[in-house]
């Protein structure tokens, strides 16, 4: 039996749900990390991008100098997976312009589709790979439009709610708020690949 | 079949305090105009709280204070993305139902508002829109958990520019969550009863070892080194109040407060954005405040 490498994964911790992500991903075995500046990037094999509020997260990559280091490592095939606020960064388009987006994945998003808060729910998805899962969103963005490169994981109503393109995944829903790690497990698989 | 659009649940308990787990990190700046949202969210606001007017204010107004005009908290609405909160009157359920009625993303029951009922917080439970209350230890937290908030910030005193109450709350939930976390069965109910908490939530706290949703600091936080004060305590971000539009630059120290959020442990930074911000809001000395001044004493 071969022993697996104990993985060290980032998670952006500019602003956010941190602390649910770093518990997830604890659970599955990984080492994590905070990431706030360039120089934390060492040294990981992958990265979380949180849920949280997507403008602010813009404005501190900038102030913090990750803004670029993150571009050019995602370009690099660095695996980088986001929720809610992290899939709106990791897209190419997003509508109205608000934020800029690290324009790593070919996709087009509409911040807050569903409405305000009172309109954010809970619902029972099927993911391709994985099967039945329940999901919640939160103030959620929609993925209106996909590149030929991305692959379409899971939908919600007929829009794509979990995405992946090569070694970048990006979900709309949150899963580092259920006790279900299966999508964690995902990306841990990715990073492995 | 059922369409899967049918089967979405809104407005459960994990949506409303997971809304508060995206916030955390973050800050939440009290607005009176669109024109100021806007300047917060440029800064990087997490969210804004849409005001008739700043605690500084109302202090100084006197009166009643009451839910802000529903055209200003529209015209917030429609001018920044980012969620917005909005105060109805501790107990003034029909003011909370006229929020939810405009869509706002939060409200906060708060004793920065005359108090609307002599005896009770408002059934949260019956509503879709999360609320967040102030509390100013953890009986008085746990009370309005099992009240329905989803969110929890110290009350500190607001509108006086001064972090010593926030500290003295944030101090002593701490202390308590500690004597939870070591109680036994029989000390947790005895706990329970001396301190007037409902036991299912002290248990939540002991399981937890921290509050069951998300705490904030307010009331009193006027620069950087006052916000990162409150992270280090152990908050999970902060509500500015008037400490950013009564200062001399907003944008700036609106600017800096946010990065002492990100960058609570790392003095460094904290030295560099502290720079020249220009005079905070004066302040006021708690201790100089007359019993029937202070705010944080309403709604327990």
């Amino acid at each position: 039996m071969s022993v697996e490498r104990v993985l060290t994964i980032g998670v952006l911790a500019l602003q956010g749900d941190v602390r649910e992500h770093r518990r997830a991903l604890e659970r599955l075995g990984a080492r994590t990390r905070e990431v706030r500046k360039p120089r934390d990037l060492e040294g990981l094999d992958g990265l979380v991008l949180p849920g949280g509020e997507s403008t602010t997260i813009a404005r501190l990559l900038h102030e913090s100098g990750l803004w670029d280091e993150l571009r050019e490592r995602g370009r690099e095939g660095f695996p980088i997976y986001g929720t809610c606020a992290g899939l709106i960064l990791l897209a190419r388009e997003i509508l109205e312009d608000r934020p800029e987006g690290l324009g790593l994945m070919d996709i087009t998003v509409d911040r807050n589709a569903y409405g305000r808060q009172v309109d954010s729910f809970e619902a029972d998805i099927e993911i391709e790979g994985i099967g039945p899962f329940h999901a919640v969103f939160i103030r959620a963005p929609k993925v209106v439009r996909c590149g030929p490169d991305v692959e379409v994981l899971a939908e919600y109503d007929g829009s794509p709610v979990l995405v992946q393109q090569g070694r970048l995944l990006a979900s709309t829903f949150h899963p580092e708020l259920t006790d279900d790690p299966r999508v964690h497990e995902h990306f841990l698989k990715l990073v492995r690949a | 079949m059922a369409s899967a659009e049918a089967e979405a649940a809104r407005g459960t308990f994990r949506v409303k305090s997971g809304l508060a787990e995206m916030l955390k990190g973050g800050v939440i700046m009290d607005v009176t105009t669109a024109e100021q949202a806007r300047i917060a969210e440029e800064a990087g606001a997490v969210a804004v709280m849409a005001l008739e007017r700043v605690p500084a204010d109302i202090r100084a107004a006197g009166g009643v204070a009451r839910m802000a005009d529903p055209r200003k908290i529209k015209e917030i609405m429609d001018a920044v993305t980012i969620p917005v909160m909005a105060k109805c009157r501790i107990g003034h359920f029909v003011e909370a139902q006229i929020l939810e009625a405009l869509g706002v993303d939060y409200i906060d029951e708060s004793e920065v508002l005359t108090p609307a009922d002599p005896w009770h917080h408002i059934d949260k439970w019956r509503f879709k829109v999360p609320f967040v209350c102030g509390a100013r230890d953890l009986p008085e937290a746990c009370r309005r958990i099992a009240e329905g908030a989803a969110m929890i910030r110290t009350k500190g005193e607001a509108g006086t520019g001064n972090v010593v109450e926030a500290v003295r709350h944030m101090r002593l939930m701490n202390k308590q969550i500690r004597q939870v976390v070591n109680a036994s069965d029989e000390e947790l109910v005895t706990l329970s009863k001396e301190w007037g908490a409902p036991l299912e939530v002290l248990k939540l706290v002991r399981e937890q070892g921290r509050l069951p949703v998300v705490n904030f600091a307010a009331g009193g936080i006027a620069t950087p080194a006052d916000a990162a004060l409150m992270m280090q305590l152990g908050c999970d971000g902060v509500f500015v109040g008037s400490g950013i539009f009564k200062s001399e630059d907003p944008e700036r120290r609106a600017r800096a407060i946010v990065m002492a959020v990100t960058y609570y442990n790392d003095p460094e930074v904290l030295a560099e954005i502290s720079e020249d911000l220009g005079e905070p809001m004066r302040g006021v000395d708690v201790t100089q405040l007359q019993p029937e001044a202070l705010l944080q004493t309403r709604g327990v």
